[in-house]
Formats: structure tokens, sequence, C-alpha cells
């Protein structure tokens, strides 16, 4: 039976991101990004990761702040985190389901994992539940096809799933 | 034979670095960093190592490409952003044995002369890039990385790079881009990484297999590593199996073993005893194999002339029930949502691709469709766009057409024709009167 680690999101509703600060902790981060890299920019990818793990996703406030403190745009900042799709634009549920939709997982059966997983939770790809608990994502190949079918949930993956599986793990969740 | 890259799984602790001392780990660091750089070079270059990313090129040259006597700092990327569909390899290797890739980082930054070099790991593998940054802690208070490198004088800092889900990004270039903080457009070539890459500095990009060799063929040297798999095609590679085999994994092969040996006797054959169908080689990007052609050696050049590529040793493998129409749909729905949508021809052929293979398996097909895919895949592919996304998709419209061509036939044959769409219209005004004037009344 596979352990379930899976710790929920912090996610902040959009009224207390509408203009935002960092902390101490977070600034001590950011410096130690800036070390590493020859120009200010580049710290961006870590320093909005950094973000999105504190805060649960990227708002616009959110982007504004970055781009105060690396020297950037936000517009260009915008465009970076829109390009890349693991950066939320939408704060999401406290467990983001992000289900491999893929070759090699569709061949051991995902699709069943992602019909069953719709109904069990009435919602589809891209769609959050009532009650805020669950985000449900097709994603594209997440790198385990040896372990297919995979469902990654916030950080973790969750490999050689059945459905029966899967219902333990969404239950074990808190 | 016995593994290489993967010689410690299974153990306990594997990923610790007091393991991987055990098996003589760092051994060939110390050899290295007192070898002149140009002789490291010149190593790897005798021992034929080619990229194990997917392209094939031989590591050594990559390297012998960094102008020597530049004035710029010079950087070394371990691409570890493994997207590829049925490519989970660098996954394996950063879980078994993390040192192994950093110690490779080391040997190969003293090789072209960097001193800073960058892990770019995608954003899905969390867990992976927090065990190679313990990895690179562990390296530092051993001296193995760091100010003064065992007393050489040679300093390197590692540094962990994660993505945020783009496969484009595993392309060089892009990757690059991605590093200085921007969207992961890839840029033209020339000028090659080599010479100007990020920051505006030579850089060279290796796979985190290719780099994972490295200490390999120092310690043992060229002519041990040249020794094993084919002539051209040497050393051992990572096969990850997957799909429709009883044991999907990750085998280490010497190179030149055949696909069937590969699906038969280590991964226990074809699922619940059913016929082979077909099988991607290298992963998705590379043209679909038939069955017939399972005694292919698995080498870069023996696949190249089985009209494949052997790519990045990802084997996807489908049974006789897989809907070919339903995989190539599939797999184009993989690129049109990753066509990065810097060129006309990646950006709007692959999402035409997919609309008309989708509109064919749904039982809407046309006469003039296979014709009109082959037609996008070659305004696609082969230098039309700035990276080969373009061909990456291309080339499995190709290999499905080439060897399926009669299931897309027969799904097109079988097609109801659409009903035709109704314009709304507005309805001609011929009630006069309405427009007849107060004064003709």
């Amino acid at each position: 039976m596979t352990e379930v680690r899976t710790r929920p999101l912090e996610v902040l509703p959009p009224e207390k991101l509408e203009s935002v600060a960092f902390d101490e902790a977070m600034e001590a981060r950011i410096e130690e990004y800036l070390k590493r890299y020859p120009t200010k920019q580049a710290a961006l990818l870590p320093v909005l990761w950094l973000c999105q793990d504190r805060w649960g996703w990227i708002s616009p406030g959110v982007m504004r702040a970055v781009a105060g403190r690396l020297g950037l745009a936000p517009a260009f900042v915008k465009g970076v985190v829109t390009f890349y799709t693991m950066y939320q634009t939408a704060p999401p549920g406290k467990y983001l389901l992000q289900v491999c939709t893929t070759l090699s997982c569709q061949l051991c059966g995902a699709s069943g994992l992602v019909e069953h997983i719709k109904e069990k939770l009435g919602i589809d790809f891209g769609e959050t539940t009532a009650d805020g608990r669950f985000t449900l994502l097709g994603v594209q190949c997440l790198g385990a096809c040896g372990e297919a079918p995979v469902v990654q949930i916030n950080n973790d993956y969750y490999t050689e799933l059945t459905i029966e599986k899967l219902d333990r793990i969404l239950d074990a969740l808190e | 034979m016995k593994p290489i890259l993967l010689r410690a799984k299974g153990e306990e602790n594997s990923r610790s670095i007091t393991t991987y001392m055990r098996f003589g780990g760092y051994g060939a660091l110390k050899k290295a960093l007192i070898m002149d750089p140009a002789d490291v070079r010149k190593e790897v270059k005798e021992s034929g190592l080619r990229g194990r990313g997917g392209a094939g090129f031989p590591t050594g040259v990559k390297w012998g490409f960094v102008p020597v006597d530049s004035p710029k700092p010079k950087y070394l990327i371990c691409n570890s952003d493994e997207s590829e569909p049925g490519t989970f390899k660098d996954r394996e290797l950063i879980h078994v044995d993390p040192h192994m890739v950093l110690e490779g980082i080391v040997i190969a930054s003293y090789a072209i002369g960097a001193s800073t070099a960058y892990i770019y790991i995608r954003g899905e593998f969390r867990e992976e890039a927090e065990i190679l940054e313990r990895a690179i802690d562990e390296a530092r208070r051993k001296g193995y990385l760091g100010k003064n490198i065992l007393k050489t004088g040679y300093d390197l800092e590692i540094f962990v790079h994660r993505g945020a889900g783009a496969y484009i990004c595993g392309e060089e270039t892009a990757l690059i881009e991605s590093i200085e903080g921007k969207r992961g457009h890839p840029r033209l070539k020339p000028p090659f990484p080599a010479v100007v890459g990020v920051f505006g500095c030579p850089t060279v990009v290796n796979n985190v297999e290719t780099l994972a060799s490295v200490p390999h063929i120092i310690e043992h040297g060229a002519e041990w590593f040249a020794g094993i798999g084919k002539t051209r095609n040497t050393g051992t590679k990572l096969f990850c199996v997957s799909g429709h085999v009883e044991r999907p994994g990750v085998y280490e092969l010497p190179m030149g073993v055949t696909y069937r040996e590969i699906i038969e006797e280590h991964c226990g054959g074809v699922r619940g005893g059913k016929k082979l169908k077909a099988f991607i080689p290298g992963g998705s990007s590379c043209p679909v194999l038939p069955a017939s052609l399972v005694d292919t050696p698995a080498t870069f050049d023996d696949v190249a002339e089985a009209g494949s590529m052997f790519g990045s040793g990802g084997v996807i493998v489908m049974d006789e029930t897989v809907d070919m129409v339903w995989a190539l749909e599939n797999l184009l729905e993989f690129y049109a949502h990753e066509s990065c949508g810097q060129c006309t021809p990646c950006r709007e052929g692959s999402d035409w691709a997919l609309d008309i293979v989708r509109r064919i398996r749904a039982g809407h097909g046309r006469p003039e469709d296979l014709e009109t895919l082959e037609r996008i895949a070659r305004f696609a592919s082969q230098g039309m766009t700035i990276c080969p996304l373009g061909d990456a998709f291309s080339m499995p419209i190709g290999g499905f057409l080439k060897h399926f061509r009669d299931e897309f036939e027969a799904a097109i044959a079988r097609a109801k024709p659409l009903p035709p769409k109704k314009l709304p219209v507005l309805p001609l005004r011929f009630e006069r009167h309405l427009f007849q004037s107060e004064e003709a009344k």
C-alpha cells in the first residue's frame, strides 16, 4: 500500500495577494538565488517558485512584486509565468491532482482513471471542487512511464495506480 | 554484463556519498584533476561516447568546440529536463546514484574550464531536485566541490535550477533562455552554445546519462569504454521500457542489443501474452517501427537505417490491440500542447495535424487527409523551424503513415460525411409595405 505523505497546499485568496511584500526569510532566499547567476533576471524562475510555494499561486500582485524586486517589467514577468505550465495563475485547491495523459500512461489505463476521478470529484480538467479541496489537471508526460499510470499530487508522484489504489490515496489525504 | 551506471541499484542508501565511495566513487575525479584538461577531452573523445539525450552527438567533439582562449567565463549545464514521452532514465539515475552525475559534472566542467555548472531539472522532479541538492552538500563537505577542489586549485560551484513545465526547455538553447529567466524560446543556431551560450558565454549542455558515463571513462580508460557495445556506438545505455510489457522499467544494456532481446528477455515479453504490434525505439519523437523490425540492433546507426531514431532509449511497446490512429492522436496532442509558438510551421502545423487525426478517428475523415498530413509534416521539418520540435511531431506522422497507413485508410473509408453546416442567414425583406414611405401610400 502506498504511503500517503502529501501535505495540503497553503493557498491564499486573491484579496490577500493584491499587493505582497517579501518577508525576511524570503529575502534571504532571494539574495541566495541572486548569487548563483551573473544577472538578476536569471533568478526569476527560482523566485517565482519561492512565491508559489509560499502563497500557492502567482497573482498579478505577486508578479508586480517579483518584477519590482528583480528590476523587470511586470508584463515581462507575466509573459514568463504564462509560458510555463506549472505556475498557477488562479488559486488552486488544497490538492493539485495532475494526471498524466500521454501515451505510455494511456496504454496502461490512464483513461479509465481519468473518467473515474472526474466522476468521483464531479469536475473536469482545469476545474476545482466547490469545497476548494481538489483541482484536477490533465498534464503531459511526467517522466515516470515505467510506473504508469502516474498522478502527481502537489509535489509527490503516485505510481502504478489502479482505481482502487487512487481511491485509497484520495481518501487518505487530510 | 554487470551494470555500470546502475551498479548501486538495490543497495541500501545507494544515494549517500559513503556508498558511492565504497564503489570507488570520486576516484575518477582525483585522476582527472591531475590530468591536463585537453587530455580529459581527448580521453572522452576517444571513448566514442555519444550524447544520451537523443541526438547522439559525440560528447568529446562537443567539448572541443568551446574556444579555449576565450576570456569569458565558461559554463557547463547538466540537462535533466527529461520530458520526452517514454523516457525516465535520468530520474532513475538521480534516484539511484546522484553522486555519479555530480562527479561527471565536475570532470566535464574541469575539461572545458568552467567554474559554474547548472543542473536544469524539470519542475515536476521536485524530489529529484532535493536529492541532488543534498548530494551537492555532501560533496562540498568532502571537498569534491567548492573552492580549491582536492587542493588542486580548481573551483567549481553546482547549482540546481528548476524548470516549471515546458517540454521545449529540453532543447539546449531553450534551456539556456529558461536559465536566463525568459520564456523557453529556442535560439537560432549558429552561434552554437559552445561559443555563445548562457549569459553570452561559451556553454556545454550535456544529458545526465552522458555525464554519468564520464567518470567511468576516466577511471577505466577510453579503450575499455569503446570495447563495450559496437563500433561508433560504444558503451552501455539505459533503456527505459514502458507500455505493454510485463516488466517495464530501466535496463542498462550494452549498445547493440536488439529490441527483441530488450522486450522479450529483459522485460518479460508483451503483457498478457499478446502479440507485439509496434514499438517506438527512443521516445515519442522517433518514428514508430512495426513488430517485423524488432530484431533491429539498438544503436544510433542501425535504428537510423531501419527508418527511425535511437533517440533517448525510451522504448514504448504497443500490443496488437492498439489503434494506431488513436496512438498518433495522443502523441499529436502532446506536441500541439508543447509547441512553444515561435515558428508558424510548428505552432500551426501541430494543431492542424491534431485536428485532422482527431477528425479521422471521430469518423469524419476525408480522402485527401493523409496527403495533407504528409504536407504538414514536410513543411514543419528539416530546417523549416528554429528548433527540432517541428521534426519531432513530423517524424511520428511519417512513421505511423509509413507502417500503418492501412489503418488510417480504413478509418477514412468508414467515414460518414459531416452534416453540412448551415450558417444563419438574415431573412430577405420582401414585405414591401414595410419599406414604403409615407408619401407613396
